[in-house]
């Protein structure tokens, strides 16, 4: 289990030109209720494959690529960012996120292993682009409910769904 | 647009009329996930209207001064979003949050193994994950029932509310073997898994010989699991004969309930029974 708060920043070994744009990721001890224990190999696997889902997510949104998603996503999470991609490219736009902040933890963690929820008070910048013409930029706060599954060689998101946060970031 | 142009919103037909702001659309917190709403605007001239999050992108042509309606089904995807209308260079935005339904209409059940030995304590685990039509999880608590039943045990319920819309449990297999039921209920839908509980390691295991010719007839006693089901055919027993230094194996599947063998019949020879982790006795053989 992890035992201590982890705080990454990922800037480390990274140009300084890249830094600026990494999110800020602080990962909480996990609060399981009692559920399956999580090993802390386990835990550090899932928050790099979530953290790696982001990337994908963010270029999907911005390129509408729908195609690049599946490695990452599975089952609803998947069919519903596909669908918000093919409802973009319909009305005209793209849109462009930037994730600052991640505050994650692990809440859940089935006894046999098939599921794992985890919470992400997440920050981020998204710019809604009509064509070339930027209609808004936005800075929001939301509160995510993951749900991963493991799959082959990584873990992959099957329920990405926010919730109202509790304290507006703005 | 050339007039400023008012926002107000028509939820479930309760309207909710509030002045914008200068840039900012003013829109209620949250809507339920597929229910439908109208926004009234106010001005002149032509605009257009979008909805934007991870979970849905929508774009309405609005005629200011007219609502812009959404009908129910329309915006059903739970998350966070940001609203927009636009008109010519003026641009007033807004963010709102979808909301699940309330009411669950599908429950994800996970449940394993699908096959175990009887008697096991928290053998058998399920987490259900609670969904609303629009297959959104539902993270307001809900009750959630399990029921593992077998034809010939005592069935086991338990309730669990559900924390971040799963809700799990863990249950011990029955002593008797069988199709076991394991029922998630939330409401009115209820999801089912069969779980084929089978009989456990042999609980006792004993082998008598008799002589037969040059050699010596090996059998066991029927094998039965220590909630006494019958342990099943195909299961191998080992006989092991020892003499004089030398050793001789030989595996048996058992047929209808028992395994028998023969093997040299040697004076002073030591026979012993073993299958799976359980042993057996042991016989020495002295020609009777």
């Amino acid at each position: 289990m992890m035992r201590r708060t982890l705080l990454m920043t990922c800037l480390l070994a990274m140009p300084l030109a890249l830094a600026a744009e990494q999110p800020s990721v602080q990962v909480e001890p996990p609060n399981l209720h009692g559920s399956r224990t999580v090993e802390s190999q386990t835990g550090a696997a899932v928050v790099r494959d979530y953290l790696e889902s982001w990337q994908a997510f963010r270029t999907a949104m911005d390129q509408n690529r729908a195609d690049l998603l599946s490695p990452d996503f599975a089952g609803t999470a998947l069919d519903k960012l596909t669908e918000t991609i093919h409802e973009q490219a319909a009305v005209g736009i793209h849109t462009r996120y930037t994730d600052r902040a991640h505050h994650l933890q692990i809440v859940f963690y089935s006894p046999e292993g098939l599921s794992l929820q985890m919470t992400d008070d997440a920050e981020y910048d998204m710019q809604v682009i009509d064509h070339d013409k930027v209609l808004t930029t936005q800075h929001m706060h939301a509160r995510y409910l993951v749900v991963l599954t493991p799959a082959e060689a990584r873990w992959r998101v099957r329920i990405f769904q926010s919730e109202p946060a509790a304290t507006p970031a703005d | 647009m050339n007039a400023r142009f008012l926002l107000g919103a028509l939820v479930l037909g309760v309207a909710s009329v509030s002045l914008a702001q200068s840039g900012s659309l003013s829109l209620p917190p949250t809507f339920v996930a597929g229910s439908a709403f109208s926004l009234p605007t106010t001005g002149s001239g032509k605009a257009v209207f979008y909805i934007v999050g991870p979970g849905q992108a929508l774009r309405r042509d609005v005629d200011l001064g007219e609502p812009v309606s959404f009908p129910a089904g329309t915006l059903y995807n739970a998350g966070h979003y940001v609203a927009i209308l636009s008109s010519g260079a003026s641009t007033e935005t807004g963010q709102f949050d979808v909301v699940p339904a309330a009411q669950p209409e599908k429950i994800s059940f996970l449940a394993k193994p699908s096959r175990l030995p009887v008697g096991l304590h928290n053998g058998i685990s399920g987490a259900a994950y609670i969904f609303d039509a629009y297959h959104n999880l539902i993270l307001k608590p809900l009750p959630v029932s399990f029921e593992l039943s077998n034809q010939s045990s005592t069935v086991q319920a338990r309730t669990v509310t559900t924390r971040n819309g799963v809700a799990w449990t863990e249950m011990d297999s029955a002593t008797k073997q069988g199709s076991a039921k394991f029922v998630a209920r939330v409401g009115d839908i209820s999801s089912t898994r069969v779980i084929a509980e089978v009989p456990g390691d042999p609980c006792r295991l004993v082998m008598t010989a008799r002589p037969d010719g040059k050699n010596v007839e090996l059998q066991t006693a029927p094998l039965r699991d220590c909630g006494g089901n019958p342990v099943p055919d195909g299961t191998i027993v080992t006989f092991t004969e020892s003499y004089n230094g030398m050793q001789s194996t030989v595996d048996a599947p058992l047929k209808q309930g028992i395994a028998k063998v023969e093997m040299p019949a040697y004076n002073g020879a030591r026979i012993s029974v073993a299958s799976g982790v359980v042993a057996g006795n042991e016989i020495r053989w002295n020609g009777r």
